[in-house]
């Protein structure tokens, strides 16, 4: 696509119709969680959306999030979506690699400056900066400086949006989220280890329909994916309230599809878009297939306790807190805080010897 | 047909939702007939069971239009044996569904065609003639 062109003329170049477009823009609509009626008002400022231009940035990650997204095969909607934006800058997809890769980020930022997009995936370390680098720039410090000129920050997946697992307990790399660093400008958190990969396109769609950012929850996620739990929109929800469990993953009750409560899902706590959108094109989620959800896109899932253990064996916090509570013990006599050394000794004991 | 259509599966279980979905579409068929608008639901966004979408496929069956579309891979438009109830299955040109809607309404306006795509077809027809005037 065309850097003057808009979407509704590139589609009709690429010898797509207008009821084609009717098409498209229905199953945008859907992607952005938006009610069927939006269809009409959708078309008109998609088919007038100009390009906009997008520098995404890879720090601490394992690259989940990014294969989330590119997994989908063309010509999907989220494919066109992509086709959509400009991706000026993304080192593990672009071909260019080290000054090369650089200098088109700082093109692109000098070209459209206040006005791209930024995406991040992957937290950022705030211990030694050579803990993770590209092209000898610390993370740190790419982050400040390309965040500079964005118009908003789209922190993609888990770690961006709150640290991750890299923060995880005892956090070696003092790993911190994307709205911990930045803090003049919208961020949108995207979470999800990793997020769904039309929940990121239709964050993308939104900004690029309307140009403006979506409505968000208090930890910066747009309602519409993030509004209601798992829990809420689960199809074994009946199963919860008729106090039908299953109790282990063979038993009688797992194979009538009961409730997965009692094995450790976090699905009560979770706030996310699994249940409805599923994954690999709409085929299943991880209920669906007989596992709980471990609550990957809440803040600190992975030192929350056992992922086999039900919420209400007590929603530990971060192990900092843990150790805080013991401090705190400490200072209202030897015997209480003995006592909270021996609750937290026996939650991380359990915890370990149910994750090994 | 989708991997886990492929693979037969025996659902023993059910959340409740298709009765009152049926129930949705009772009263948007009321609403319609008294001259309001029509009614769009998202198949996507609603929770069902492994099994439950085919059970309502059942429950609305098939009536006597069914439309292709093709355009960005193909889309399927169907009238359900309840008058006035479409059933509209788009995909990409993989196969793979990327909407599903239940349409309320006396006919999709994606049947209709666009005025856009009849200036664009007026031309063609106009060049046709003129390169050919005999």
């Amino acid at each position: 696509m065309r850097k003057d062109q808009n979407l509704g003329e590139y589609l009709r170049a690429q010898g797509v119709s207008r009821r084609g477009f009717l098409k498209f823009c229905s199953a945008t609509a859907s992607l952005m969680a938006l009610p069927p009626s939006a269809v009409a008002q959708v078309a008109e400022a998609l088919a007038s959306a100009r390009r906009p231009s997008v520098i995404w940035l890879s720090f601490q990650e394992c690259t989940g999030c990014t294969e989330s997204l590119t997994r989908s095969h063309a010509p999907t909607v989220e494919s066109l979506i992509f086709d959509a934006i400009s991706l000026d800058y993304h080192h593990t997809l672009q071909a260019a690699a080290g000054e090369g890769a650089e200098n088109a980020r700082m093109a692109a930022m000098e070209e459209n400056d206040g006005e791209y997009l930024l995406v991040v995936d992957g937290s950022i370390p705030t211990g030694n900066p050579g803990f993770s680098t590209i092209a000898g720039i610390s993370n740190l410090d790419m982050l400040k400086e390309t965040a500079r000129g964005a118009a908003a920050v789209i922190a993609v997946g888990t770690c961006a949006a709150f640290g991750g697992i890299p923060q995880a307990f005892p956090n070696p790399t003092g790993a911190v989220s994307v709205s911990d660093i930045i803090t003049d400008k919208p961020i949108i958190n995207v979470s999800g280890c990793p997020p769904i990969p039309v929940v990121i396109t239709g964050v993308l769609a939104h900004f690029l329909t309307f140009g403006t950012i979506p409505d968000l929850d208090p930890l910066g996620r747009p309602t519409a994916f993030f509004g209601q739990t798992i829990h809420d929109r689960c199809y074994r929800r009946p199963f919860y309230e008729r106090g039908e469990f299953a109790h282990t993953f063979d038993d009688e009750g797992a194979r009538k599809g009961w409730c997965l409560y009692e094995l450790g899902c976090k699905g009560p706590t979770s706030y996310n878009a699994c249940a409805t959108l599923k994954w690999n094109e709409g085929t299943s989620f991880p209920i669906g297939s007989g596992h709980g959800c471990l609550g990957c896109s809440e803040p600190g899932f992975w030192d929350h306790g056992s992922f086999y253990k039900p919420i209400s064996a007590g929603l530990w916090g971060p192990r900092e807190t843990l150790l805080g509570a013991a401090a705190a013990g400490a200072a209202l006599g030897i015997g209480s805080a003995m006592a909270a050394r021996a609750r937290k000794n026996k939650a991380l004991k359990e915890a370990e010897a149910d994750s090994s | 047909m989708s991997a886990s259509e492929a693979i037969s599966i025996r659902a023993e279980y059910e959340t409740g939702n298709v009765k009152p979905l049926l129930h949705e579409i009772r009263h948007a068929l009321e609403r319609l007939l008294k001259g309001e608008d029509g009614t769009i639901i998202d198949m996507r966004a609603l929770p069902l069971a492994p099994g439950e979408e085919k059970r309502i496929e059942e429950a609305l069956g098939e009536g006597e239009v069914r439309a292709e579309l093709n355009a960005l891979g193909p889309s399927v438009i169907l009238e359900t044996s309840y008058p006035g109830v479409w059933l509209v299955t788009h995909r990409n040109t993989e196969g793979e569904i990327i909407g599903r809607q239940i349409e309320v309404t006396f006919i999709p306006s994606l049947l209709e065609s666009q005025p856009e795509d009849i200036r664009a077809g007026l031309a063609g027809l106009e060049n046709e003639l003129a390169e050919d005037p005999a």
